[in-house]
């Protein structure tokens, strides 16, 4: 492990960091305002809070969040009407932790839970599928949330399914992939981003060409970065000597993971199991061609189509500003509700629930430092 | 969901097209059907249950040397 042990030096990091906050200075100058950044991927949310780098750069760099946070982005409706596949007789409803306590319209799927609703959380899909396998008498509906990186995992959960024989797994779809979203936040007048830190395990998946659009269609730079504090320095670094030289290029600076073209195997898979859709993100609204459903072949396995559970008009909480969070509108502390109202044990919003939400980290590792 | 950590390959199970690997001691194992043929010593990403890919050690050993070079370099704020 000693290589990578040495993506997490101290000495190269403060030293990275440097390099950094002389370029942003001169950036500063070039543009006349301060430049900004998004990142795109609630895992990097994650650590460029815990690592503190906002404050460790304030006054020189703005770093925002975007909508990388798969939960976080599930709309309102997708949520209740997982609560209301909770509430049918004979489902179970099977789901990835961080789902389970976000609040839905009237309730989340943990209150369900707590009402008698058999809500259960696994790992992985393929757990869903065991458990069905073991419960012959029970329907298995299992919410697939996530970007291209879940997608192949949700569709394997099906194949295996199906290879069972099993009459009782079905797929509750609200996963999302990212390029559209970079579009539609590419094209928001309100927003002046310098550039973008690119989500690297997406990236795994769909590979470092599918985002040439970015450079080409909107002259912005942008890095898909790994997850190391170094990593985000070095992509930092990577922006600010593009936004220095006026230049506009997708660099990769995750090449030990990320292939120009990324996964084949998995991008096979979704072709086959897939089309993609339009859905409603939150705070977006319905971005074109930026979901998944089920090709016909795989209708069976459609939790919609077998189950069609009655879901009211969404009612969305007075106060919470976590649509406008994930378009880069803001940051976690201009909302009023933040550390207030709304912490980790009350969440009002996604944000604050997910682990990987940007109000839920700002609220563990920023709330100080505010 | 995602988690940034590498595992190491500590067995391998070709006949259920998956492996076992170590994350900070901890063994879980994982499909392979998305990376195809793993050997131990390898380290993979993984994502729900899922190997997505492989860590190519020669591209980290390069990405380190890249950083070297910019630390060397005496006049950080130039850009050419
Ligand atoms: S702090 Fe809470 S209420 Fe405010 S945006 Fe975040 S999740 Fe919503």
């Amino acid at each position: 492990m000693q290589i990578l042990d040495r993506f997490r030096d101290p000495e190269t990091g403060r030293a990275l960091l440097a390099r950094v906050s002389a370029l942003a200075e001169q950036a500063q100058e070039k543009l006349g305002r301060r430049v900004v950044f998004m990142e795109v991927c609630g895992t990097h949310t994650v650590a460029i809070s815990k690592a503190g780098l906002r404050s460790l750069l304030d006054g020189k760099l703005e770093l925002r969040s975007g909508p990388g946070c798969p939960v976080c982005v599930t709309d309102y409706g997708d949520i209740d009407a997982m609560v209301a596949f909770g509430r049918l007789p004979g489902v179970t409803v099977g789901t990835f932790g961080d789902m389970v306590r976000v609040p839905g319209s009237q309730t989340s799927l943990e209150q369900e839970k707590a009402r008698g609703a058999d809500i259960r959380v696994f790992y992985s899909p393929a757990d869903a599928v065991k458990w069905a396998e073991a419960n012959p008498d029970r329907e298995m509906v299992f919410l697939g949330v996530g970007f291209e990186t879940t997608a192949p995992a949700i569709a394997l959960s099906v194949a295996q399914a199906r290879a069972l024989g099993l009459k009782n797994y079905s797929v509750f779809l609200a996963n999302k992939v990212v390029p559209p979203a970079l579009h539609a936040l590419l094209v928001d007048p309100e927003l002046r981003l310098d550039g973008f830190i690119l989500p690297g395990h997406v990236s795994a998946i769909i590979g470092r060409r599918a985002y040439d659009f970015i450079a080409e269609e909107y002259g912005l730079p942008s890095v898909i970065s790994g997850f190391e504090t170094l990593d985000i320095l070095d992509a930092l670094y990577n922006l600010l000597r593009q936004v220095l030289a006026g230049e506009a290029r997708v660099e990769n600076g995750y090449t030990r993971v990320v292939k120009e073209a990324g996964n084949l195997r998995a991008q096979a898979l979704l072709d086959q199991f897939f089309e993609i859709t339009d859905v409603s993100w939150r705070g977006f609204g319905v971005i074109p061609g930026s979901g998944l459903q089920w090709k016909p072949e795989y209708r069976d396995f459609d939790a919609r189509v077998r189950f069609a559970p009655e879901v009211a008009e969404p009612r969305i909480p007075k106060g919470c500003r976590c649509g406008d969070l994930l378009k880069g509108k803001l940051t976690p502390r201009e909302c009023k509700l933040f550390a207030t109202a709304c912490t980790p044990t009350h969440p009002v919003g996604p944000c604050m629930v997910s682990t990987e939400g940007a109000c839920a980290a700002f609220y563990q590792y920023e709330r100080r430092s505010s | 969901m995602c988690l940034g950590i590498p595992g190491l390959v500590v067995e391998v199970k070709p006949e259920n097209d998956s492996a076992v690997i170590e994350i900070f001691g901890v063994q879980r194992e994982v499909s392979t059907f998305l990376v195809g043929e793993v050997q131990t010593g390898e380290y993979l990403i993984v994502h729900t249950g899922y190997a997505i890919e492989k860590l190519d050690v020669e591209e980290a050993k390069i990405r380190l040397k890249l950083w070297e070079e910019i630390l060397k370099d005496a006049n950080p704020g130039q850009v050419s």
